[in-house]
């Protein structure tokens, strides 16, 4: 311990935050809550920053760097301490958080700043962060569990922030349900944990894995790293837990942007990056995480080529996205995974916002179809987002190509992956070009169908569709405000909008720098970087069962030979991109009446597909319905109304009963009284003599 | 010198009798007599064990001789409190009375559900 550098005052800073607006904002004005909110998430971040910076590797301070500010379990051996964790991970975790939690928070001022309830908002999101930091900066599973039981709760509040509105209500508790499943293979990994290292601290736990012998604790760690993926899944939202996340784009767009893009949903990755040391042991485990992120990715992919909800398409995008990150973590390329990570961060959240942005300038409306040619009358927001979409269809030298060329090749490479993952893989990135520049062109190009630039407020009211009533009534609420800007209908958003756009743009752009791979004359830094926490794979690796596996780190030494292979690869992903941006560009701009007749050659698959593959009705029949109807018969009808009403409802009419009957004991016939205090006297005179005879 | 069992004998007899007495007559007064008799069948058995210990001589559990009055004092409390509670349940007879118009017990049964 050299330093002491106050890790708690990261997450305790938003968390302040959130209680004085939580519990005063409601007498504030605006301007205070946006003032409160900022400051303490901007000292957040600078505390995070300083504290990344004075731990920096090769400075004095030893990492992994552990702070602890007190004991909060201490059952006999078992103790949890309030203990805080920083270490190469951590420190990307943390400033990515901040920092892109920071940028969403200035978007925010702008983006609610029509909407009612404006302290709740922040109180949450300031909330959110302080459950997000405690979850990155813990150093023991449980505490880690704290947060991610908290970020939970921060997203169950802001997807239902209009809770006026059913759907958002609805949307909320499925998040939460749902979430709740995976919570609860997350609990039975830590219990499993406990039991065989009597302890949920990382380095005791970590450590006990490392010493186990090659052969030991295969059947244990296997079912150790399964609980947590599954948990991990539904955080992340993985197959098959992924359902929540298209629902939760009910909540604000800057909510979708932070906890639904850029931070919470990455929890899950975040996870199983840090316990590499288990999964790494456990190569069939991560065979089913590489699988699960596999299909996640291709599933998703597939779906949001059908939405016509602009946010709905960057939810499914996200599904995919993570899965990508999945499939990375299951080959054992937990660098990769971060990075990716990092950089999905950057561009989700400025996709999202830009969306934001977009919806804010058309008047609340969602739906692609209606949009069009906003290309000239927001040009700020074009720009960024012209720069999120390259950034993940992946095109050089924008942050998601290096990243997503890094899972490939090491999909491709790694003893754990395959031809298959890869190629499915490589499909995906095909199909995230061609829905994330299917988006860009509905939106961007061609005619804006909700009516003429000077179409006024009247006109965006009416053709307000349904199912975007609420957003497009507080939105067309703030165009009546707005009616100072000028413009009439569409029109940019304020600076306070655009300025985090811009800086996320910016990130787009350089993000992925810090991981260029050797075989493109770079260094692969973040791989390096992050290969210390990775350190105990490699170690254990080595004596894996699987003999010849690769270590996490081996980006570093082993693409020498293999240089011109990974260019090939990356090539071949750079190509299918831009196939993604032709079929794009044909079917959305060239000859915009070919996807109607597309579909209706294949109405079948198209209607399966714009359904979602019926899943959620599939699980409303397979899971909900089975479990209401038990639920109702058995537990209400059956175990509640029958044994545990019963039970009492049946003391009540027993002693009624034993009353009723006992009552005619009491005639108020004064001899029949005494007849039985005499019979009563002789029975005691019975009993003595009794007793004196048994003497 | 009349045996100890003798006193008994008549003590218990006299009290069954109270005790039937107060079971079956119906009248008060009758009723409150056996309770006289019962409160007499005790004294009786009274006075004739502190009679008998008087005269064999009997220790108490705690070692010490039988102090050869005990027996005759517990006789005046019963009788002092017999007299007391005579005087209470008269009183309550004569207003029973003077409401019910009647002193058979059976028609005095208020105190029922």
């Amino acid at each position: 311990m050299t330093e002491n550098l106050h890790l708690w005052a990261i997450p305790l800073l938003p968390l302040a935050g959130a209680a004085i607006n939580g519990l005063l904002g409601r007498h504030f004005k605006n301007a205070v809550v946006s003032t409160v909110a900022l400051f303490f998430t901007a000292m957040s971040f600078g505390w995070a920053a300083w504290a990344v910076k004075s731990a920096w590797p090769g400075g004095n301070i030893a990492l992994p760097h552990t702070e602890t500010v007190g004991t909060w379990i201490w059952a006999g051996k078992f103790t949890v301490p309030f203990g805080f964790y920083l270490d190469q991970l951590s420190m990307i975790m943390v400033l990515v958080v901040t920092g892109v939690g920071f940028l969403i928070h200035i978007y925010s001022v702008g983006y609610m700043a029509h909407e009612g309830g404006y302290y709740r908002f922040f109180a949450y999101l300031n909330l959110f962060m302080f459950f997000m930091l405690t979850l990155v900066l813990a150093n023991n599973y449980l505490l880690m569990f704290v947060g991610w039981e908290g970020v939970g709760l921060a997203s169950y509040l802001l997807i239902g922030f209009f809770f006026l509105k059913d759907s958002a209500a609805d949307a909320g508790k499925k998040a939460f349900i749902v979430n709740r499943i995976g919570d609860f293979a997350f609990l039975i990994g830590m219990f499993l944990i406990i039991q065989h290292w009597g302890s949920l601290n990382y380095d005791v736990v970590f450590n006990g894995v490392s010493q186990l012998s090659p052969e030991a604790g295969w059947g244990l760690l296997t079912a150790i790293a399964l609980c947590l993926m599954f948990g991990a899944a539904g955080k992340s939202a993985q197959v098959p837990l992924y359902v929540w996340l298209p629902d939760a784009m009910e909540g604000p767009t800057p909510v979708s942007a932070l906890i639904h893009a850029a931070t919470m949903v990455t929890a899950g990755i975040y996870m199983i990056a840090r316990s590499n040391a288990i999964f790494s042991r456990a190569p069939h485990a991560l065979e089913v995480v590489a699988i699960i992120g596999c299909l996640t990715a291709i599933f998703a992919a597939t779906m949001g080529m059908a939405q016509t909800d602009i946010k709905r398409v960057l939810a499914y995008s996200t599904v995919s996205q993570l899965g990508y990150m999945f499939l990375a973590c299951g080959v054992a390329a937990y660098s990769a995974a971060i990075f990716h990570l990092m950089t999905h961060a950057f561009f989700k959240a400025l996709l999202f916002l830009g969306a934001g942005s977009v919806i804010h300038a058309v008047g609340g409306e969602q739906d692609m179809r209606r949009m069009g040619g906003l290309r000239k009358l927001i040009p700020r927001t074009f720009w960024v987002v012209t720069i999120a979409t390259i950034a993940i269809a992946g095109i050089p030298p924008f942050a998601g190509f290096f990243s997503k060329d890094e899972i490939l090749g090491q999909v491709f490479a790694s003893p754990h992956g395959g031809k298959i993952l890869w190629a499915v893989g490589l499909l995906t990135a095909g199909l995230t070009s061609f829905y994330m520049f299917r988006l860009w062109f509905m939106t961007f190009f061609g005619e804006l169908k909700l009516g003429s630039v000077d179409v006024g407020e009247e006109a965006h009211k009416a053709s307000a569709p349904a199912h975007a009533a609420h957003d497009a009534a507080s939105h067309a609420h703030g165009h009546a405000d707005d009616q100072s800007h000028g413009h009439g209908g569409v029109h940019e958003s304020p600076w306070i909008m655009i300025a985090p756009l811009m800086v996320l743009a910016l990130f787009s752009i350089v993000g992925g720098w810090v991981g260029v791979p050797a075989s493109m004359g770079g260094h692969n830094e973040i791989g390096n970087f992050l290969s210390p926490v990775m350190h105990a794979s490699t170690t254990a690796k080595i004596v894996a069962v699987e003999r010849g596996s690769e270590a996490a780190g081996h980006q570093t030494e082993e693409p020498k030979e293999n240089s011109s292979e990974e260019l090939m690869l990356a090539g071949t992903s750079v190509l299918v991109a831009l196939i993604g941006f032709y079929f794009a560009w044909l079917l959305y701009y060239k000859r915009p009446e070919l996807p109607d007749r597309i579909t209706a050659k294949i109405h079948g698959i198209y209607l399966l597909v714009l359904h979602k593959y019926y899943v959620d009705e599939g699980y409303g029949q397979l899971i909900v319905k089975p479990l209401l109807a038990l639920s109702t018969v058995v537990f209400w009808r059956g175990v509640d109304q029958g044994v545990i009403d019963g039970l009492v409802n049946g003391a009540g009419s027993a002693s009624k009963g034993i009353g009723g009957e006992l009552r005619r004991i009491q005639s108020g016939n004064i001899r029949s009284y005494a007849a039985w205090v005499a019979i009563g006297g002789a029975a005691v005179i019975a009993y003595m003599i009794w007793i004196g005879v048994a003497k | 010198m009349v045996p100890l069992s003798w006193y008994l004998i008549l003590s218990a007899v006299l009290f069954c009798l109270g005790v039937l007495g107060f079971l079956l007559k119906r009248n008060i007064i009758t009723i409150f007599m056996s309770i006289e008799l019962m409160l007499n069948a005790v004294n009786l058995t009274f006075v004739a064990f502190a009679n008998y210990w008087n005269a064999h001589g009997g220790l108490l559990p705690s070692g010490k001789p039988v102090v050869g009055l005990s027996g005759h004092v517990f006789v005046f409390f019963v009788m002092v409190v017999a007299a007391a509670e005579a005087a209470v349940g008269l009183a309550i007879i004569i207003a029973v009375f003077r409401t019910r118009e009647t002193l058979n017990v059976d028609r005095v049964n208020l105190l029922k559900l």
